[in-house]
């Protein structure tokens, strides 16, 4: 059978829930319909041009391009427009900045630092450098809520380091970071060193101003702010030099090839637009909703353990909990039956047996891990959809804890 | 997150998952067996009512694990049911796997499991009555070695963390060097 007809069959057994609630807008999210109306004119009554010829659709591109540079850089509290450059994704953006900036820098032997905790499209590129360039790649670790001590991580930098990529918040377990007391240990151990943030998971939710933070480069992501899939940018400092690691025609963009993908820039504009439309009303509305789903839980459900800082510390929008004597992967499957749309930090799917580094990083346990469940929420979740998750979520995890063989043991009863 | 499964379970597995067959503890089993452990997010323990002739009577599991892990485990209870242990014992993980409709290749590890469990329970029936019948061998099979296989990186995991760990509140940051 091809896999098509598989997952034709598979969806057909799955069924259709009579209530769907979405939680993992970390992988991807839908996209609300005032963003995808302003997607739509850009694929054939205007701007589908190429943004760097010169006629009218070409010029209407070039125009939504730039106003989208103007939106970026002013939420950044920057207004130097050639400072912001559209790739085609956040993952692209961090590859463009890591690996740009230490193509630019070959040569200088030296030093990459990274927190143990980055997005996988921060350490892998810089593991590919340190393979493919020679430089050598730290990783700083983090503290059991994954913050990274500004004296840690002063102790990693010295004359040697070229680049220190720290993210703003923790795309699993919403550890805001003190980016601002990161910088400055690291621009006061080493001037020349460079600072990265990862802010895909901070924009929107965590005041972020590039001069005030003195960060050097910063990558967004646009399905994190429910724009679409397929686009993000990077922020790259005047005087940062960068070596584009991708080849081919560059356009408007100095440091990424290929065509624009327009519409998708137009669509990432209108949802920074709404996301920074009503923005503390959001973030306490979001707070509040994420509350109540974690408080329903811990009451209603034995055995968890909350991933991840508490309070103001903690991204409003995310809530990482790991269900004991359960496994990851077989409750986001029970969930879905039920039209509740989770990831996990599970190994199971991993032959390696590797669950989140994110998770082990804060020394969880594997079993731990394991049984781990990411929620991320948005201004578009309703309290209904809280009750419905905290109505269905308890029962899906009994059902599961009834399996288990690990609860049989002794070490569980329930 | 790391739930990323590159092709998708067939039908089966999804059906077996949301009702699963001889669940639960068996409180007369003749043996009991468990392979994997919670750290390697997969576990299955199986119960084996064992008549006369070596027939198995009746089987059940319990499974901590994927949904792939709690379908294989209940498949294989209706599988063995009925069977000799002899015949039980010539169950291959791919057999199981394609009685489940073909189980993603990342997947794979949950037949092999489920396999590893029940050959166990089968040594330990013998073991426990100190007989060797003839077909058994007495070397490990391919599924008996990637379980043990598969716990003992664990141990080890845990065992290097424990040194790393220790290291680390000697010496500092122990990774920087």
């Amino acid at each position: 059978m091809s896999v098509s007809a598989k997952l034709k069959e598979l969806l057909r057994e799955h069924g259709q829930p009579p209530r769907e609630v979405y939680f993992d807008l970390e992988n991807s999210g839908w996209v609300p319909p005032e963003v995808v109306e302003a997607m739509l004119p850009y694929f054939n009554s205007k701007g589908y041009g190429h943004p760097s010829i010169t006629h009218k659709p070409g010029w209407e591109a070039l125009e939504v391009l730039y106003e989208a540079k103007e939106l970026v850089a002013g939420t950044l509290g920057t207004s130097g427009l050639e400072e912001i450059t559209f790739t085609h994704s956040g993952t692209e953006a961090n590859n463009l900045a890591i690996l740009g900036y230490l193509l630019a820098s070959r040569g200088r032997g030296g030093k990459v630092v990274v927190s143990a905790v980055e997005h996988l499209s921060v350490i892998f590129p810089a593991e590919f450098a340190e393979k493919l360039l020679g430089f050598k790649v730290l990783r700083v670790p983090v503290d059991s809520e994954g913050f990274v001590d500004p004296e840690v991580l002063k102790s990693y930098v010295d004359r040697e380091t070229v680049l220190v990529s720290v993210q703003a918040v923790n795309h699993e377990i919403g550890t805001v970071q003190p980016l601002k007391e990161l910088v400055d240990v690291v621009k006061a151990a080493n001037p020349d060193a460079v600072f990265h943030t990862d802010a895909a998971d901070a924009y929107g939710w965590v005041k972020l101003d590039v001069k005030k933070l003195g960060v050097d480069m910063l990558t967004l992501s646009g399905h994190k702010v429910h724009g679409p899939r397929g686009v993000g940018a990077l922020y790259v400092r005047e005087g940062v030099k960068l070596e584009p690691p991708l080849r081919g025609q560059l356009s408007a963009e100095k440091l990424w090839p290929g065509v624009e993908n327009v519409p998708l820039i137009a669509g990432f504009k209108r949802a920074i637009e709404l996301q920074f439309e009503n923005l503390e009303y959001n973030v306490i509305y979001v707070k509040s909703l994420r509350d109540k789903l974690v408080n329903g839980i811990l009451d209603r459900v034995p055995h968890v353990l909350v991933n991840g800082p508490l309070g103001e510390r903690r991204a409003p929008n995310n809530a990482n909990l790991s269900f004991l004597y359960v496994e990851g992967e077989a409750l986001t499957v029970e969930l879905s039956m039920r039209g509740i749309y989770v990831s996990s930090g599970s190994a199971c799917s991993s032959r390696i047996l590797e669950p989140s580094h994110v998770l082990l990083a804060i020394g969880r346990k594997h079993e731990e891990a394991h049984g781990s469940i990411l929620f991320k929420f948005s201004r578009y979740h309703k309290p209904e959809d809280v009750e419905y998750a905290l109505w269905e979520l308890p029962e899906a995890v009994s059902r599961l804890r009834t399996i288990s063989s690990w609860g049989s043991t002794g070490a569980f009863s329930s | 997150m790391s739930t990323r499964i590159p092709l998708p379970y067939s039908p089966k597995v999804l059906e077996i998952f949301r009702n699963p067959k001889n669940l639960g503890p068996m409180e007369d089993a003749t043996v009991v067996e468990s392979a994997g452990s919670p750290a390697c997010g997969d576990m299955i323990k199986l119960y084996l009512k064992v008549g006369e002739g070596d027939v198995i009577e009746k089987a059940t599991f319990e499974s901590y694990g994927c949904a792939a892990n709690i379908a294989t485990a209940s498949i294989l209870t209706e599988m063995v049911k009925g069977k000799s242990m002899r015949e039980a014992w010539q169950i291959s993980w791919k057999q199981l796997s394609d009685e489940l409709g073909g189980l993603p290749p990342i997947k794979y590890h949950c037949s092999i499991l489920a396999v590893g469990a029940l050959k166990r329970a089968i040594r330990a029936y013998y073991s426990a009555r100190k007989e060797q019948p003839e077909w058994l061998p007495e070397a490990l099979t391919h599924e008996e070695r990637q379980v043990l296989e598969e716990e003992e990186m664990m141990e080890r995991y845990y065992k290097a963390l424990g040194r790393a760990g220790s290291a680390l509140e000697a010496g500092g940051a122990g990774e920087k060097a």
